[in-house]
């Protein structure tokens, strides 16, 4: 394999502690090394950012919603479209592009690694044939837990060992990666049309709250020293008024202590927060809650939260919390598409434009950049969209650049047509905290590689690490006009994936080898569990046991991580 | 001796049942039984262990009429040579092979700049485009086993079309929360026929032939509590309409089945937008899903691989070097009947026999290859047609079921001596096809 040696470049390295200070990096057979023979390929980065591949925590880039979302909406198409190239497939759509596009554009921005953030387990071999199609960036995909049948009864009775041989069972047989929750409780409410908004609302017929299925899927996940903690959407998503109900579930983890061995310092990691951080009592009153959920986060240092930040952009918002969907489609009256799984889990799609010349849209837009900036810990804050719930994935130079520069903030703020109101309702004219590209490679890299546990391969750029390495044509001491570090992070000068060059000069130049990631945890052999699922699949479910499991065709180049939970 | 494979797929409808048995010879070489299926499925399987009355290779149309049989190799360069030519070729089907097959027919059409449709363009195409106009609210069919108590066969007649969808999701099954089966469960048959599915209907509405869209529009007012004028609505007297309306919304968990009286009838997409909203405006009272009964076994899979890798469910134009979709204009039959293309490559389907004329005559007109197990209308007026193993019998591969799904169909027994899959033969165009463009 080839070698390479980027020499001069500002590196910003937070496992190694190197905070912008002019070194090299080595690449050699795929990995990050001390040093290169004299035959390794010089990349000059003189006066550059180096920084290593980003690291996505929560997208949905993959699977059956997601597909749903391109093929109901052709307009999102609509002038996007590259033709084929020399070392790329046709590729259009802007909320939800192709899976060919989704490979290069995340590549093209100096991501090396993405989380498809909700797989329904009954639709995971869709998911795995839309990670194969997906070029480039290794992939995992994290199922859902939250409205399962199987851990509703097993909690229920208190069995958590049952509990854990089935997340076990579950991750393997769908290939996943992390216990993903969504809307606990509220999912399979919708299965009769309704649903949980707090956390001690009890699930219909199962009866059971989404505050006992989240402390009970956090203690089995713990139990069993996951890499990941439990991912957690939680209830009463998007309403005003829902930063309570947020705190609510985050309570539920207060004193709990990490076990694990991948250097995972959080049991619990909160998703897409801004649209958990509303306060008011109806959309006339709709203002920023993000304070007291960035206090009570500051505080408590055992979990982990992405923002979920909206770009202001015509979106396709998606999730596997039904009830918001339908919800959402009552409120500005655009296209719905839902699907109910059986024994799993409910989803649902509605196109919505986030209009900055409307009030509320105008405060989402600030609640997100507020968590961002107070947030005290940039290695437990991470920059997310929940793409494409608040914007797509392909904006993230722009919000890099809203939280690195005041002055492109407050020129929004002062652009929008409701400014005064907004600015009332939020705090963000108020904060003048810049992220630092140190701490953008902390929010970026290593801190969602150490909160998926996988800090000791990605993320950061220490000898032995996978080789995964970006240059950004881009120097945080001289940038005049803040448009310039958008422009910098949209198209990357170059971006190595285990070592080898997929971009340069921001063209994508090659495929590389992408890998799949999942988790197999080692649990003591239970009966009780195989006998259950054998009765489940025989009366229950439309399919049967045998053809449910993904074979590990679907997974070409798998990279397993073994987890002994015995 | 024999030998016993479970869990089988059926390859033939979108049920897509998963629970066949299949008995073969010790060899693994001839199908000997097939349990569960229903008479059509276990035909499919029957027939293709009848090597003796299969094509086993390629053959190309003379001039006088007759086939001559040529070598894989040939057929494969006829293909890569026709579609690497051609100008904007169409290729047409996908709907009875596998995901894999698909995908990598795709990249030939990519390379080729082909129009990539699928038997939707006759089928539910006009759904595909109603749900482009206004969503759709859907689940598994698992769900409705758990969970309906309100069924609506709309258009569609699945004794006949897809015998064991009553038996195995919606009318007969216990589930969960449906323990006592059929007698927890209302039927209403919208059929201007009385087929053999409206004889199980607890209503059954006789529409007037053409009226969908009316009847649909007055069960929505009727279940918003509106008034409805004249007695006769669509052919159903009024009274009827209320009855079913009441009986849609006093349902905790219902959902509409749907299939081509209406899809494909007057009124087309607009009939589903209305069943569609009809669904959405139910769940304002209860719980309403809505479930297209696709056809073939894979047709949802086709909409699927083409909808990760180009964005649009069916009708896309590949021609100018990027994905185009405009139903109406890019669909293959539109583009047959104004004698766009130049060159025809059909697998998985059967447009010989289910096209208008114009367009069959069109295509015998064309450089033409045919995949296709199957000697059928539309292989007899091809050039080449190259026979295949069937996928879900002599071959696995992921399909899609009706609600989306993906259940992996396995392989039961071996294709005849020296027989190509589909997937194989369109690789080894797909390479051919790389040398030509290459040049």
């Amino acid at each position: 394999m080839s070698e390479y040696i980027i020499k001069n470049g500002k590196v910003y390295d937070p496992k190694t502690g190197i905070k912008g200070e002019v070194s090299d990096v080595c690449i050699k057979d795929g990995k990050i090394a001390d040093k290169v023979s004299n035959k390794a390929k010089v990349i000059d980065a003189k006066g550059k950012t180096v920084m290593a591949g980003a690291v996505e925590i929560h997208a949905h880039v993959a699977g059956p919603k997601v597909n749903e979302g391109r093929n109901y909406r052709p307009e999102d198409k609509l002038f996007t479209y590259q033709p084929t190239g020399k070392n790329t497939r046709m590729s259009g759509g802007f909320s939800i592009p192709t899976t060919f596009k989704t490979g290069y554009e995340y590549a093209r921005m100096g991501f090396t690694t993405v989380m498809e953030a909700a797989m329904p387990p009954l639709y995971a071999r869709h998911v795995h044939e839309e990670i194969k199609d997906t070029p480039i960036v290794d992939e995992g995909a994290f199922p859902v837990f939250g409205n399962n049948w199987f851990v509703f009864e097993y909690l229920k009775n208190n069995e958590m060992d049952n509990v854990c041989a089935y997340i076990s069972w579950l991750l393997k047989t769908t290939k996943g990666y992390a216990v993903k929750i969504v809307n606990p409780g509220g999912s399979e409410a919708w299965g009769w049309g309704e649903n949980c908004t707090t956390v001690n609302d009890p699930v219909p017929y199962f009866d059971i709250t989404p505050a006992e299925i989240v402390k009970g899927l956090l203690t089995a996940n713990e139990k069993m020293g996951l890499p990941h903690s439990i991912h957690i959407h939680q209830n009463n998503l998007g309403n005003p008024g829902n930063y309570e109900t947020t705190l609510d579930t985050l309570k539920i983890a207060e004193g709990v202590k990490p076990n694990n061995k991948f250097g995972r310092e959080q049991v619990l990691h909160s998703t897409h927060v801004q649209f958990h951080s509303y306060k008011g009592d109806s959309w006339a009153t709709f203002e920023s809650g993000a304070k007291e959920i960035a206090d009570y986060f500051n505080k408590n240092k055992n979990m982990t939260m992405d923002l979920g930040c909206v770009t202001l952009d015509e979106t396709t918002t998606m999730t596997a919390d039904g009830p918001f969907e339908h919800h959402l489609t009552s409120l500005n009256h655009l296209k719905w598409a839902n699907v109910d799984v059986e024994l799993e889990t409910s989803s649902g799609i509605v196109p919505y434009v986030y209009d900055p010349n409307i009030k509320v849209c105008a405060i989402q837009w600030c609640i997100g950049l507020e968590l961002g900036l107070l947030a005290k810990d940039p290695m437990r804050t991470f920059v997310t969209t929940d793409h494409p719930n608040a914007g797509p994935f392909t904006r993230y130079p722009r919000i890099y650049k809203w939280l690195m520069s005041n002055k492109s903030r407050q020129d929004m703020l002062k652009g929008f047509k409701n400014s005064d109101k907004v600015i009332a309702a939020t705090n963000l004219a108020s904060i003048d905290r810049e992220i630092t590209m140190f701490e953008l490679a902390q929010m970026t890299r290593a801190g969602p590689a150490k909160a998926l546990g996988l800090y000791n391969i990605f993320g950061g750029l220490a000898p032995g690490m996978d080789a995964d390495v970006v240059v950004y044509d881009l120097d945080e001491d001289k940038v005049k006009n803040p448009e310039e570090i958008e422009k910098a992070f949209s198209a990357a000068d170059y971006v190595f994936k285990s070592g080898t060059m997929v971009v340069e000069h921001g063209e994508v130049v090659s495929n590389g080898n992408k890998r799949t990631l999942w988790v197999d945890a080692k649990v003591p052999e239970n009966k009780q569990v195989e006998r259950d699922v054998q009765m489940k699949f025989l009366k229950f479910y439309s399919m049967n046991l045998a053809n449910y499991e993904v074979s590990n065709h679907y997974v070409p180049n798998p990279y397993v991580i073994e987890v002994d939970s015995n | 001796m024999s030998k016993t494979i479970t869990d089988v797929i059926c390859p033939f409808c979108g049920t897509l049942c998963d629970d066949l048995t299949v008995i073969t010879d010790d060899e693994g070489k001839k199908i000997l039984d097939v349990e569960n299926a229903c008479a059509i499925g276990a035909e499919k399987f029957l027939h293709s262990s009848d090597h003796a009355h299969r094509v086993t290779r390629p053959r190309k149309l003379q001039e006088d009429g007759s086939f001559k049989e040529i070598t894989y190799e040939e057929a494969i360069e006829y293909t890569a040579q026709m579609l690497a030519k051609a100008k904007k070729p169409s290729m047409y089907g996908w709907s009875s092979t596998s995901c894999e097959a698909q995908s990598v027919g795709h990249e030939i059409a990519e390379l080729c700049g082909a129009l990539v449709d699928n038997t939707a363009a006759v089928c539910h195409g006009t759904t595909l485009v109603a749900v482009q106009n206004v969503g759709i609210p859907s689940c598994t069919l698992g769900e409705v086993k758990n969970r309906a108590d309100r069924i609506v066969f709309w258009g569609c007649n699945p004794a006949h079309a897809h015998p064991r969808h009553m038996s195995r999701y919606s009318i007969f099954p216990r589930g969960y929360f449906t323990g006592k089966g059929q007698k927890q469960r209302k039927i209403i048959v919208v059929d201007p026929r009385c087929t053999d599915t409206a004889s199980l209907a607890d209503v059954h509405l006789q529409v007037e032939q053409g009226y969908d869209y009316e009847l649909l529009q007055a069960i929505r007012a009727a279940v918003r509590g509106q008034q409805l004028t004249g007695d006769i609505i669509a052919g159903v007297p009024k009274e009827k309409v209320y009855e079913a309306a009441e009986l849609l919304k006093s349902g905790r968990f219902g959902v509409i089945f749907f299939g081509m009286g209406v899809t494909q009838s007057l009124g087309k997409d607009h009939n589903i937008d209305a069943a569609i909203m009809l669904t959405k405006d139910l769940n304002d009272y209860t719980k309403f899903s809505i479930i297209a009964m696709r056809g073939h076994y894979n047709v949802t899979g086709s909409g699927q691989v083409l909808g990760w890798q180009f964005g649009f469910p069916y009708s896309v134009d590949l021609s100018r070097g990027f994905a185009r979709y405009n139903p109406g204009e890019t669909g293959t039959i539109e583009v047959l009947k104004r004698k766009e293309i130049d060159a025809f490559f059909v697998l998985g389907s059967d447009p010989g026999a289910h096209f208008p004329m114009q367009c069959v005559k069109e295509i015998s007109q064309l450089p033409s290859v045919a995949i296709d197990p199957h000697i059928t209308p539309t292989t007899a007026i091809c050039k080449v047609h190259v026979p295949v193993a069937f996928v879900g019998v002599e071959v696995g591969g992921n399909c899609y079921r009706m609600d989306n799904v993906p259940i992996e169909s396995r392989k039961v027994v071996e294709p005849p001596e020296g027989m190509m899959t589909d997937q194989q033969f369109l690789e080894a165009v797909l390479k051919r096809v790389k040398e030509l463009k290459a040049n």
